[in-house]
């Protein structure tokens, strides 16, 4: 059951996106059109998911036993940059469709926010193992849940009449602000 | 690209507006929106970026000829980390409130485009001097418009302007815009005012 809760909070009362404000370049820069926006979004759940894993094993098999905390974040990034050539590899290899699907999308997670963010949170809230994982399964739904319905929106906002300064990104965050009101009504839904 | 005839001056200069990396080229928006919640908080997540931006800057244009180019992305990511970490602990020693209210934004200024994105354009093909200029000018340009949204959202939020009350009694603070949605509003509408004046200058 706490593991449940876990999961709807990282996904829809603390979603990363509109409350915690990580992976916001993806975000605005790939919520152009819906189908990248679901490849984005598989894309990012994928690698979160693999990475809460590993950057915990690091955390509290190498890091906290050898006392060398303070290279958490080097290392973190680290593994997360050399994890994502990893997947992309094997996803390459394992399957073809699932690989064009994501396209150039894979590479452009390393420098995710969301997925370092991931990681530290699970450090500082003192995840264990299997929490961790369904931490980062639940953010990935999330950010997933955001950016589509972003996308949605987009596509409909090309028909509307934007005043000229608030083109692009001026109106992507005006939208982006009535999204995360609509996210705060999720507030005090569950408290972990 | 900036070739070699710009005068020193302008490699500063164009930090400020013209390619201010917030504005004009959308990135580093994660602390941009997450920590202006107040002005004090935008100016402490502005100096911090700045300080990693610079030293790793002035790092990386010394040691630019001697990384393989295959391996530079991999090697700037560790170089901006070790600042990263210097740049936290010092936050957590000597101002330990600011580091608890900015928490995990510190060290996600790794992740942060505008520093990666800097080295790669600009500080691993130019020397040092250069390379200063241009930092610090998109550092000061990224710290103003910190200070910008998070002075607005401090005052129509909790009416107060670094902690002192700016507007009386009369005024009800909108809670919204320090909370999640205000940050949103807030650039969005930092976003279209800079592309309206810009927008003025073109057609003068």
């Amino acid at each position: 059951m706490r593991l449940f809760l876990l999961f709807v909070s990282a996904a829809v009362v603390n979603n990363f996106v509109l409350s915690y404000f990580l992976g916001i370049c993806p975000f605005v820069g790939v919520s152009k059109k819906l189908s990248s926006a679901t490849s984005m979004g598989m894309a990012v759940t994928f690698v979160m998911t693999i990475a809460a894993a590993v950057t915990w094993l690091i955390y509290h098999l190498i890091l906290v036993p050898f006392g060398l905390e303070i290279l958490e974040y080097v290392s973190f990034i680290l593994v997360i940059a050399s994890l994502v050539q990893l997947v992309e590899m094997f996803v390459r290899k394992i399957s073809k469709p699932l690989y064009e699907a994501l396209g150039i999308y894979l590479p452009l997670i390393t420098t995710n926010c969301a997925i370092l963010g991931l990681a530290l949170f699970s450090v500082l809230r003192e995840y264990d193992f299997i929490e961790s994982l369904v931490f980062g399964i639940g953010a990935g739904a999330g950010f997933t849940l955001a950016i589509v319905i972003m996308a949605g929106i987009r596509e409909e906002l090309d028909l509307a009449d934007v005043p000229k300064p608030f083109r692009g990104a001026g109106i992507t965050m005006i939208v982006a602000a009535a999204l995360a009101l609509t996210f705060m009504g999720f507030a005090g839904l569950i408290s972990i | 690209m900036a070739s070699k005839k710009t005068a020193p001056l302008q490699e500063f200069i164009k930090g400020l507006w013209r390619e201010n990396p917030v504005l004009a080229s959308l990135l580093g928006l994660c602390p941009v929106l997450a920590v202006t919640n107040s002005a004090i908080n935008g100016l402490a997540m502005g100096l911090a970026t700045t300080f990693v931006l610079l030293s790793s800057s002035i790092i990386i244009s010394l040691v630019r000829k001697v990384i393989p180019h295959q391996v530079r992305i991999a090697s700037f990511i560790v170089i901006i980390a070790t600042f990263v970490t210097v740049a936290d602990r010092f936050l957590a020693a000597y101002f330990p409130l600011i580091s608890k209210d900015l928490g995990p934004y510190v060290p996600l200024i790794v992740v942060n485009c505008i520093i990666l994105g800097r080295q790669e354009a600009f500080s691993s093909k130019n020397n040092v001097f250069r390379s200063i200029l241009d930092s610090s000018g998109m550092g000061i340009g990224f710290i103003v418009v910190l200070i910008i949204l998070g002075g607005f959202r401090e005052i129509l939020g909790s009416s107060t302007f670094f902690g002192m009350t700016v507007l009386g009694e009369w005024f009800d603070p909108w809670m919204v815009m320090i909370l999640p949605p205000g940050a949103f509003l807030g650039l969005g509408f930092f976003i279209a005012i800079a592309n309206w004046i810009n927008a003025r200058g073109a057609k003068a």
